[in-house]
């Protein structure tokens, strides 16, 4: 319970500063009123126009990260799991590489990511079929593998094959994932799936929990293996599909958050999925406060901080472990 | 009213028959040991008898609903497997899942069965233990308990005694002969024939998938048998101290 006020306390501090975070460098209560009230300025523009999505942009992303991070964890009993895993989050990226290579993403702005959330959902069937309903968690790993190889290798075809630097140069600027000039268009088109892959996840905690006696027991105690993987799989893909078609590669959150999370709730996997949820949302907040503070003028990208901030964290988590083993 | 009944029941794996044509009953108040060597198909047919594994035949327990199944039969399988780092008492109250209603929390009388388990399975001064930093045997108690805590009517137990101390299988050999005088029934499997002479009140004997015997104790490990299944030659004595079944050699 303290965990859990602990941890939305910290998400409205940070999505308070986020709102105020930027280059309008307007007083922040001056900017807040003008969120709340619309005084005619164009602070008021900013601030519900530019801010407010990209504030609530990053806790959605983050939200949906941790989420499925957790649910992958909690299914397959590893705490290397993380959301991209299962291919999703790679067949949106190549999704988003051909809008921008085909010059779609040009002629309208929500080209981009319809296209990746379209290989997304091709990502999720493909999976379905190859992983089979009945599949075990090892058929799970070895399809999502195989996805996400195959999406990175199209990708690499295409920066190979690009005739267009400019278009090149865009696509390795999109995969590193950033959360600038965002609107409110971007945020309705992912909301609807993140919003159902949030659903589908927060209910899995029941079996997670029961799966941590293995899935023997886990059946026995009244799980049903298969709608738990289906939930799961069709949670993660869109949740995970449409915020890496909104914001783009972002890795780390899904596989540290729970990492960090876990020893605070006592490690059950039903309490990890909510506090996931939240911690996910405070770390991309955080993070994206900090692509905007820390190098203001060049164009920092938020998957880049967090690789670089992620990775060593997690080094330091894996030598934890590594002490408290046996 | 049977808590088990099987007819017929067969599993079939890569052309052989892991359990082959199986039928039997079980009633409220038997404590019922599963014997036979490596390979005879006890695991198989305890995972097919409650619907984990597709089989041909009747399995009473695999034809209901998986809520209901979940309150009529408690299963501990033989891998012990406890994925988290979470304490001792966390592992045992999951066995109140299938008894609480969805998004619930423990009751009081849920705590109660939690208690009780722990007792029963002498880990109260180990409740706030991490289950998995325990030894292999304590582990192993701990999720006897939890199978505990689901306070179903049955409760099947693959080898749960395998990897305990002398005292603590004696003692859990004596917590599910006192489970069947309450009235619940118990299918523990187990390869200490000695134990299972002294605290089973049924024997179940398998070979190659075929339940071979089934009847009290001392008629299952009569030397024809223990000879014709386990290829060994035993000392199977009444003592005033109840039955005694030793092993002695193994016969070429």
């Amino acid at each position: 319970m303290k965990l859990a006020l602990a941890l939305v306390a910290l998400c409205v501090a940070l999505f308070a500063l986020s709102l105020v975070t930027g280059h309008a460098g307007a007083p922040a209560l001056r900017s807040l009123a003008a969120l709340v009230a619309d005084d005619g300025t164009p602070l008021s523009i900013v601030m519900r126009e530019i801010r407010l999505p990209r504030a609530l942009l990053a806790a959605m992303v983050g939200a949906s990260l941790g989420l499925s991070g957790a649910a992958l964890q909690g299914y397959l009993r590893n705490p290397l799991a993380e959301p991209g895993l299962i291919g999703v989050s790679g067949a949106a990226a190549l999704g988003a590489v051909l809008a921008i290579q085909s010059g779609l993403a040009l002629q309208f702005s929500l080209a981009l990511p319809l296209a990746a959330l379209g290989m997304a959902v091709l990502a999720v069937l493909l999976i379905l079929a190859l992983a089979g309903p009945r599949g075990g968690s090892i058929t799970l790993i070895l399809a999502g593998i195989a996805i996400s190889a195959l999406a990175g290798a199209l990708t690499s075809l295409v920066l190979n094959l690009s005739p267009n630097p400019f278009a090149a140069a865009d696509i390795v600027f999109w995969t590193m994932g950033s959360l600038a000039d965002r609107s409110f268009t971007h945020l309705w088109l992912a909301l609807p799936f993140m919003a159902a892959g949030w659903a589908m996840l927060a209910g899995l905690g029941r079996g997670l929990d029961m799966l941590t006696l293995g899935e023997d027991a886990a059946q026995a105690m009244g799980t049903d293996l298969v709608r738990l993987r289906l939930l799961l799989i069709l949670g993660t893909a869109a949740s995970v599909g449409a915020a890496t078609a909104v914001a783009g590669a972002i890795g780390f959150v899904g596989l540290v958050v729970p990492h960090l999370l876990r020893p605070l709730v006592g490690a059950r996997p039903s309490a990890l999925l909510w506090a996931s949820a939240l911690g996910g949302a405070a770390m991309v907040l955080a993070a994206d406060i900090a692509v905007r503070v820390l190098l203001p003028e060049r164009d920092l990208k938020l998957g880049v901080l967090m690789a670089l901030v992620g990775a060593p964290l997690f080094l330091h988590l894996i030598y934890r472990t590594r002490r408290e083993m046996p | 009213m049977s808590l088990l009944s099987l007819d017929r029941l067969t599993v079939r794996r890569g052309g052989r028959a892991a359990v082959d044509g199986v039928s039997l009953t079980v009633n409220p108040g038997e404590c019922i040991g599963l014997i036979g060597p490596n390979g005879a198909g006890k695991t198989t047919l305890m995972r097919a008898a409650l619907g984990l594994l597709p089989a041909t035949g009747h399995s009473s327990l695999a034809a209901m609903p998986r809520a209901a199944r979940a309150r009529t039969a408690a299963w501990m399988p033989q891998s012990r497997d406890i994925a988290w780092p979470v304490t001792v008492e966390t592992v045992v109250a999951l066995g109140r899942l299938p008894q609480m209603p969805r998004h619930g929390r423990l009751r009081p009388a849920d705590r109660a069965a939690v208690e009780a388990a722990l007792a029963r399975m002498e880990l109260t001064g180990l409740r706030d233990r991490i289950a998995t930093r325990l030894s292999g045997g304590e582990q192993a108690r701990v999720l006897i308990a939890r199978a505990l805590a689901q306070d179903t009517p049955l409760l099947m137990a693959d080898e749960p005694i395998a990897g305990l101390d002398p005292a603590h299988q004696i003692a859990t050999m004596q917590v599910f002969a006192g489970l069947a005088r309450e009235g619940r029934a118990v299918i523990v499997s187990l390869h200490d024939l000695g134990l299972a002479a002294r605290h089973c009140s049924r024997l179940l004997l398998m070979q190659d998938g075929r339940l071979v015997a089934d009847a009290p104790p001392d008629r299952v490990l009569a030397p024809a048998n223990v000879e014709k299944v386990f290829g060994i030659t035993a000392f199977y004595g009444s003592t005033p101290q109840g039955p005694v079944f030793q092993p002695i050699e193994v016969v070429r």
